[in-house]
C-alpha cells in the first residue's frame, strides 16, 4: 500500500505542464476541456460502436481516457448502453454483417442524439476510405447507414483530433 | 532432407531473408492428409490454411499447372514453416473437395469453413456451417472467385438477409444461455459470444465471429505492390508493423529482393516498439478489469509517452506504412535514436516498479491466479502460437533460436530470449507480458545503438506468377502473409493470417469452469483480434 501511494505521489497530476512534451498540445487539451464544460455545462455520455474498423481507431479512442487527455475526468464518459448515450462514436467501414447491429444501436439512442463518424474508413475519405469503401461485404462510410453529424478524418485520427471533433459536434448542436 | 524422406512431397526452400519457409505440392488429398498427420505426430502445428482460384484471370496463360482451385496449408515444423499446396482441378462443386484436416488439427475447422465461404472449395468434414458469410451474400456466390464479379458500390449488392447460426446447445438441469454481442459493452471490436452457464459457472463458450468481415481479401486482387502494403497494414491496426513486415517478406521472396541491413534492423525496432505498446496497454487494462484502476492510469500514461515518441521518430503513432516491400519508408536520425534509448531506460524503471505493485497486490493476484487456465497439451492441440502459448510453457518464438530452427535476419545475432511461464493462467500471461517488455526494451537499446548506416530501401519490381510467404512473430503471435502475383505482375491473391485464428478456440477452453465475471479478465489477457480473423 505504501509503495502504491508512493507511485501515485511520484506520478503526480499529468494534466499539468510537463517538461518532456512541451506545453503546446497540453494547453490545447486544457482549452478543449474548458470549452466542453462551457458548452455542455454537464456530462456527455458516448456509446462507441465499432462497425468494422481495423481496431486502430479504437486504440486512439482508448487513449482519450489516459491521464494526458483525461476525457472522463472532465465529465465525458463512455457508456455501455446506447440507451444511456448522448452521442454515438462510430468507426467503420460499416460491414454488411454489422449494418443491422448499428441500426439497432442508433434506434436505441434517445433523441436528440449526435452521431460522429471516426477515421478515414468511417468517413469514407482519403485513400484508406476509398480502399475500404463499398463492396459485397461493406456498406462503406457510416453515413451510408445512419445519419452523421460530424466526421473526424485520419487513419487513425489522433486523440487530439478526436477531442476537437467531439467538441465541434457538441458545438454544432448547441448553436 | 526436409522433414519427411518417406513422403512423395518435394520441398524447396523459399529464397530471401525472411523466416525459413519450404514450399511443396501434394499430389493428392491423401498425401496432404498423411503429411498433416506426420507433422502432428512430430509436435508440429497448423499455421494457416486458405484457398485460391487458379483459373485464368486475364485470358493469358494461367500461372498454375492446372486450371482450377488450390488449397494452401502452412504447417509449423521444427525447422520453420512448410507450405503445402493441393490442386483441385475443374470447377464442379463435387470435385472441389479435400480431406478434412480438423480431425488432426482442430484449428483447421474455422479456416476450412472460411475457405468454403470465400472460394467455394470444401473439406469433406462434418462441420459445414458458414463462418464469414452471415447473410450478406448468397451461399453459392464465392467472393474470391474471379467470376464473382461484383460492382463495388451501393445499391447493387445482394440483399442483406438476417441469418441463423447453429450454436451447440447445452442441456441439463439449470443450464441456460447468455448471448453477448455483436456490440460489446466497452470500446472493442464486435463479435458474438454464447455462454452456456449453470449459475455463474461457464459450462461452455461458443464464439461466432465474422462481424468485421469487410472483404479485405477481395480488395487485394488486382492491386499493385504499394497499395497492397497500405492495405495489409490495416488488417489489424494493433499489429500493423507485423503485417507490413510479413507482407514485405512475402513480396521480397517472390521478387528476389533483399532489403538493406539498416532497413531490417529498423523493422525490428518498429516491431519491438509495437510489442511494448500493446503489452503496456493490455497490462493496464488487465489491472482495470480486476478493479485496480490505478494500473490502467499508470500504464496508459506510459503507453502515451511511448506513442508520442513513435510519432516523433517515425511520423506515425502506430508506425503505419513505415515498413514497405524493399525496406522501410523514410529514415531515422541520431537524435531520435538517442531518445529511444533514453526512453527505454525510463520505461524499464517504471515498469519494474509497477510489476512489484502488481505482484504484491493481493486483490489482483487473487483474480489472476488459476483463472483462465490452458495447459501445454491444449496449446499443442490447438496449434497456438505466440505470447499465450509461451505463457503455457511452450518455448516457441520465431525470433529466437531453438533446436533445428535458426531465426531470420536480423534476429540471428540478437539472441532473443523467449519469455515463458508454466502456469497457463491469467497470471502467467501477465508475467510473460512483463517479461517481454523487459526483453524488448533490451533489444531496442541494442538495435538503436548498433544501427548501421546505409540505404533503407531498394526497388521492388513484381515478378509475374511468383509467390511468397512471410512469417513474423508479432506481439500476439505468428502473423503470416501469403502473396501470389498474376501474369501481369498485379496481386492475384493475398492471404493474411492472424494468430487469433488459433487463439480464439483456446479462449473458449480457457473460460470453461470459470465464472462469467472472470470472462472480461481472461479475454483481455489474450486480447485477440477480430478484424484480423474476419478480414
Ligand atoms: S481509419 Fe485507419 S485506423 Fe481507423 S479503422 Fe480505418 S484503417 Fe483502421
Amino acid at each position: 500500500m505504501i509503495s502504491l501511494l508512493g507511485q501515485i505521489f511520484r506520478t503526480g497530476i499529468l494534466t499539468e505542464p510537463h517538461p518532456d512534451t512541451g506545453d503546446g498540445p497540453r494547453r490545447e487539451i486544457d482549452r478543449l476541456h474548458d470549452d466542453i464544460l462551457n458548452i455542455l455545462g454537464r456530462a456527455l455520455t458516448i456509446r462507441q460502436v465499432d462497425a468494422g474498423s481495423c481496431n486502430g481507431c479504437e486504440l486512439e479512442i482508448h487513449a482519450l481516457n489516459n491521464p494526458y487527455y483525461n476525457l472522463e475526468g472532465r465529465g465525458i464518459k463512455f457508456v455501455a448502453s446506447p440507451r444511456h448515450a448522448d452521442m454515438l462514436l462510430v468507426t467503420g467501414p460499416v460491414t454488411k454483417n454489422m449494418e443491422n447491429a448499428l441500426r439497432i444501436a442508433y434506434d436505441c439512442t434517445p433523441d436528440p442524439k449526435l452521431v460522429v463518424a471516426v477515421g478515414d474508413c468511417g468517413c469514407g475519405c482519403g485513400e484508406v476510405g476509398a480502399m475500404f469503401g463499398e463492396s459485397y461485404a461493406s456498406c462503406g462510410a457510416v453515413d451510408n447507414v445512419v445519419g452523421v453529424d460530424l466526421r473526424i478524418a485520419g487513419c487513425p485520427p489522433t486523440p487530439l483530433a478526436l477531442m476537437q471533433g467531439i467538441l465541434a459536434a457538441i458545438r454544432s448542436r448547441s448553436t | 532432407m526436409f522433414l519427411c524422406d518417406d513422403f512423395p512431397i518435394e520441398f524447396a526452400r523459399q529464397p530471401g531473408l525472411g523466416a525459413p519457409v519450404w514450399r511443396g505440392r501434394a499430389a493428392s488429398g491423401e498425401d496432404l492428409k498423411d503429411f498433416a498427420a506426420t507433422v502432428h505426430l512430430q509436435g508440429g502445428r497448423l499455421a494457416a490454411l486458405w484457398g485460391s482460384d487458379e483459373r485464368q484471370r486475364h485470358g493469358g496463360p494461367s500461372t498454375g499447372a492446372v486450371a482450377g482451385f488450390r488449397l494452401h496449408c502452412v504447417f509449423g515444423v521444427s525447422q520453420g514453416h512448410a507450405c503445402v499446396s493441393l490442386d483441385l482441378p475443374g470447377d464442379d462443386p463435387a470435385t472441389l473437395v479435400y480431406p478434412d484436416l480438423s480431425a488432426i488439427f482442430p484449428a483447421a475447422n474455422r479456416m476450412q469453413r472460411a475457405t468454403r465461404d470465400m472460394v467455394g472449395i470444401a473439406s469433406d468434414g462434418p462441420d459445414q456451417r458458414p463462418w464469414l458469410r452471415h447473410g450478406a451474400w448468397p451461399a453459392d456466390w464465392y467472393p474470391l472467385r474471379h467470376d464473382a464479379v461484383h460492382v463495388f458500390g451501393m445499391g447493387v449488392g445482394f440483399p442483406n438477409l438476417p441469418s441463423d447460426y447453429d450454436f451447440v446447445q447445452v442441456g441439463g438441469e439449470g443450464a441456460h444461455e447468455i448471448p453477448v454481442g455483436p456490440i460489446h459493452a466497452g470500446i472493442i471490436e464486435p463479435g458474438h459470444f454464447r455462454f452456456s452457464v449453470v449459475g455463474e459457472r461457464v459450462l461452455r463458450l461458443e464464439q461466432r465471429l465474422g462481424y468485421q468481415h469487410k472483404g479485405v481479401e477481395k480488395r487485394f486482387i488486382g492491386m499493385d505492390i504499394g497499395r497492397g502494403a497500405k492495405l495489409v497494414g490495416r488488417i489489424s491496426g494493433d499489429s500493423t508493423c507485423a503485417y507490413a513486415w510479413a507482407y514485405a517478406d512475402a513480396v521480397e521472396a517472390a521478387c528476389g529482393v533483399e532489403p538493406p541491413r539498416r532497413a531490417l534492423l529498423l523493422r525490428a525496432l518498429m516491431l519491438e516498439r509495437e510489442r511494448v505498446a500493446n503489452h503496456l496497454g493490455d497490462l493496464g487494462a488487465l489491472g482495470n478489469d480486476a478493479a485496480f484502476a490505478f494500473g490502467l492510469t499508470q500504464f496508459l500514461r506510459l503507453k502515451e509517452d511511448w506513442l508520442r515518441l513513435n510519432a516523433e521518430a517515425f511520423g506515425h503513432r502506430f508506425m503505419m506504412d513505415r515498413i514497405v516491400p524493399g525496406g522501410v519508408a523514410g529514415d531515422i536520425g541520431a537524435p531520435a535514436l538517442a531518445a529511444i534509448v533514453e526512453q527505454c531506460g525510463v520505461i524499464a524503471g517504471e515498469v519494474k516498479k509497477l510489476r512489484t505493485l502488481y505482484d504484491e497486490h493481493a486483490g489482483l493476484q487473487d483474480r489472476f491466479l488459476t483463472t483462465g487456465i490452458i495447459d501445454t497439451a491444449l496449446v499443442r492441440e490447438l496449434s497456438l502460437s505466440g505470447m499465450a502459448a509461451r505463457a503455457s510453457g511452450m518455448i516457441l518464438d520465431g525470433r529466437a533460436h531453438r533446436h533445428e530452427y535458426t531465426p531470420p535476419s536480423p534476429w540471428t545475432t540478437l539472441g532473443v530470449r523467449p519469455i515463458t511461464d508454466e502456469r497457463g493462467d491469467v497470471a502467467a500471461r501477465v508475467a510473460v507480458r512483463f517479461g517481454e517488455i523487459a526483453e524488448s526494451l533490451r533489444l531496442l537499446c541494442v538495435l538503436a545503438v548498433g544501427l548501421p548506416t546505409g540505404e533503407t530501401r531498394v526497388e521492388t519490381a513484381p515478378v509475374a506468377g511468383a509467390a511468397g510467404l512471410g512469417v513474423v512473430e508479432g506481439w500476439r503471435g505468428e502473423v503470416l502473409v501469403g502473396v501470389q502475383f498474376d501474369s501481369e505482375g498485379k496481386l492475384a491473391r493475398v492471404h493474411p493470417h492472424d494468430p487469433s485464428w488459433q487463439a480464439w478456440p483456446a479462449l473458449e477452453h480457457a473460460v470453461m469452469n470459470d465464472i462469467v465475471p472472470d470472462f472480461p479478465l481472461i479475454n483481455k489477457s489474450f486480447n485477440l483480434s477480430y478484424s484480423g480473423v474476419d478480414l
